[in-house]
């Protein structure tokens, strides 16, 4: 039986590795997730862990640790945030592309300029196109399942891929908050052993990875990565099931609030996904049919399923917590409309940007995303595609 | 509807505003409740205004923004009342407790809105008694136990004793359960 207990974000996080026990961390800290660093080092030195903990100096440095570690036939975890993450930008592609199953927990943080260490997206979204599963977490009990689960989904056979699982900076990473803490057996029994596959360091099988690879296959060798991804898909539906089975808590791509008959309705990610449920109730309480799609796994993108939920209603505002400078219009939104379109839908849609650099989203902002909404349903038109949600101009 | 009581923190980094906010949210948890606690601050600085926000529940508690309207302010240090409307959002009669060595009468006037419940204790100067130096975020529980109902002596000083002896060493920790004690009964209540 897992134990209901208060734990800040960063070290359910940390408490979610110890369980795990990974073979190899290597890590260089940063705000806001340094916490999570320092915590699972002192594990290390507290001899409660079997891992090799790496000091390196810098993040790209970290993650070129943690995919020859995995190459070479290990359990790895990493964590970083924002500029951190950035700086691991060269190695993050490789990692996928040599089908690595390392973890990597991302804080979120807004990257530079100006320096801000608080909360969005910007960070992730950036990194979007590197080949690594996303998952994001609305609160402290999330970011535990989901770094459980994300040590399941990247390991499977079918998938083998890096899997990020992030969490909101302070609002999240800084949060106390009840959980429920599994059993290090169930957790442990739960993941499985490591199953390496092809290792670097079984010499009786001598194997390359990264090689020179020009015209003649390189083109090949990316398709074949990229139909890892429709497994990958599959693979967060079902370890969300199994989770839930196991633990109680069920996971999938997507969690929705009063979609199924929703006029208007929100997709968000992360923690405004919590504040938005309320804004929900209390539209409803009023008799809106409003409706929230909370996205948990953005990569894969599950475009289809996302067109199917949203198929019914009148008028939908993605919200994004990072800007595609030049762009228009936020990551989130692009992929979204291209997957309405795509789906042959013809709903109307908007989108806002927000909480940028961690300013706070509050209710009252939420609202006014709806009614702007509600406005939208009755006149089936968009004024403006794309809009700053409360900032002062 | 939820039940649901938000306190507001304000301190200097460094007081112990953040992690007051913990024992907090660590003191209700233990007594059954649902609970979100966080800070709110620039950079680490030491010495700077910050704010730590606090949520009690009996629902699961959704709601993630900075707390606006709190039910509860709690002041670590009365020299933010010269710079900061601390009972900002606070509806007249919400509970307001201030780390001063002046009475709620003599403080009153200094307050934006002086249509609160006002209570002060001189939690620098118990800390520095009790801890050996000025440490006014463990006392301040200690007087919250006692004017408000969120939560109880006895489970504030599991919640210190659980939260500090992580960090801290024993004399410490005891030093701090006795500053809360002190406080407790030396809180003033207008």
């Amino acid at each position: 039986m897992g134990q209901l207990q208060p734990l800040e974000g960063n070290l359910a996080v940390a408490e979610a590795m110890r369980q795990i026990n990974p073979d190899v961390v290597a890590a260089y800290p940063i705000t806001p997730s340094t916490e999570i660093v320092q915590t699972f080092a002192n594990f290390v030195a507290d001899g409660e862990v079997d891992t090799n903990y790496v000091a390196v100096e810098s993040e790209h440095s970290a993650m070129s640790a943690c995919t020859a570690a995995a190459a070479a036939g290990g359990r790895v975890m990493n964590v970083t945030s924002a500029n951190g993450l950035a700086l691991m930008w060269e190695i993050l592609y490789i990692t996928a592309s040599f089908r690595q199953p390392v973890i990597l927990t991302v804080v979120n943080r807004a990257l530079s300029g100006n320096i801000n260490i608080h909360c969005d997206h910007s960070d992730t979204m950036g990194t979007r196109d590197a080949g690594w599963i996303q998952l994001y977490s609305e609160n402290v009990q999330e970011c535990y399942d989901n770094l459980i689960q994300a040590v399941a989904i990247g390991e499977r056979m079918d998938v083998r891929l890096p899997v990020m699982s992030c969490l909101d900076g302070f609002l999240v990473s800084h949060s106390y908050e009840m959980l429920e803490v599994e059993d290090d057996e169930a957790v442990r029994e739960w993941i499985g052993p490591y199953k390496p596959n092809e290792p670097l360091l079984d010499v009786e099988n001598p194997y390359t990875m990264g090689p020179i690879d020009l015209y003649d296959y390189y083109i090949e060798h990316k398709y074949s990565q990229w139909q890892a991804y429709p497994a990958a898909k599959q693979a967060v539906i079902e370890e969300g099931k199994r989770f839930g089975e196991t633990f109680g808590r069920e996971y999938g791509l997507m969690e929705t609030l009063g979609l199924d008959d929703a006029d208007i309705a929100v997709v968000a990610m992360s923690s405004a996904a919590g504040t938005a449920k309320d804004v929900v109730d209390k539209l409803r309480d009023e008799g809106v049919k409003a409706g929230l799609l909370k996205l948990r796994c953005f990569r894969p993108f599950p475009g289809e399923e996302i067109a199917a939920a949203l198929a019914g209603c009148k008028a939908v505002c993605v919200m994004d917590r990072a800007a595609s400078f030049g762009a228009g219009s936020g990551p989130l939104f692009h992929e979204i409309a291209a997957a309405m379109y795509t789906g042959g839908q013809t709903v109307p849609i908007n989108n806002v940007i927000y909480g940028l650099g961690g300013r706070t989203v509050k209710p009252a902002d939420i609202e006014s995303v709806y009614r702007g909404l509600m406005e939208i349903a009755d006149t089936g038109k968009v004024e403006q595609v794309c809009t700053w949600l409360s900032v002062r101009e | 509807m939820a039940n649901l009581t938000e306190v507001r923190w304000h301190g200097r980094g460094g007081q112990g505003a953040k992690t007051a906010g913990y024992v907090l949210a660590i003191a209700a948890a233990g007594q059954g409740w649902n609970v979100q606690a966080f800070p709110e601050y620039g950079a680490e600085r030491r010495g700077a205004p910050m704010r730590s926000y606090v949520r009690i529940s009996d629902a699961p508690i959704r709601l993630r923004s900075s707390i606006d309207n709190p039910d509860i302010v709690v002041v670590l240090d009365s020299s933010l009342l010269e710079t900061e409307n601390v009972t900002d959002g606070l509806a007249d009669g919400g509970l307001i407790i201030i780390n001063t060595d002046k009475s709620p009468d003599e403080i009153r006037q200094e307050l934006a809105n002086p249509n609160v419940e006002l209570c002060t204790v001189d939690a620098s100067a118990i800390s520095v008694d009790t801890i050996g130096r000025e440490m006014p975020n463990t006392p301040m529980l200690g007087a919250l136990a006692k004017v408000s109902d969120v939560l109880d002596l006895e489970t504030t000083l599991k919640a210190v004793e659980k939260q500090l002896s992580e960090k801290l060493p024993p004399a410490v920790v005891e030093g701090n359960k006795q500053a809360i004690q002190r406080a407790y009964e030396e809180v003033q209540v207008a």
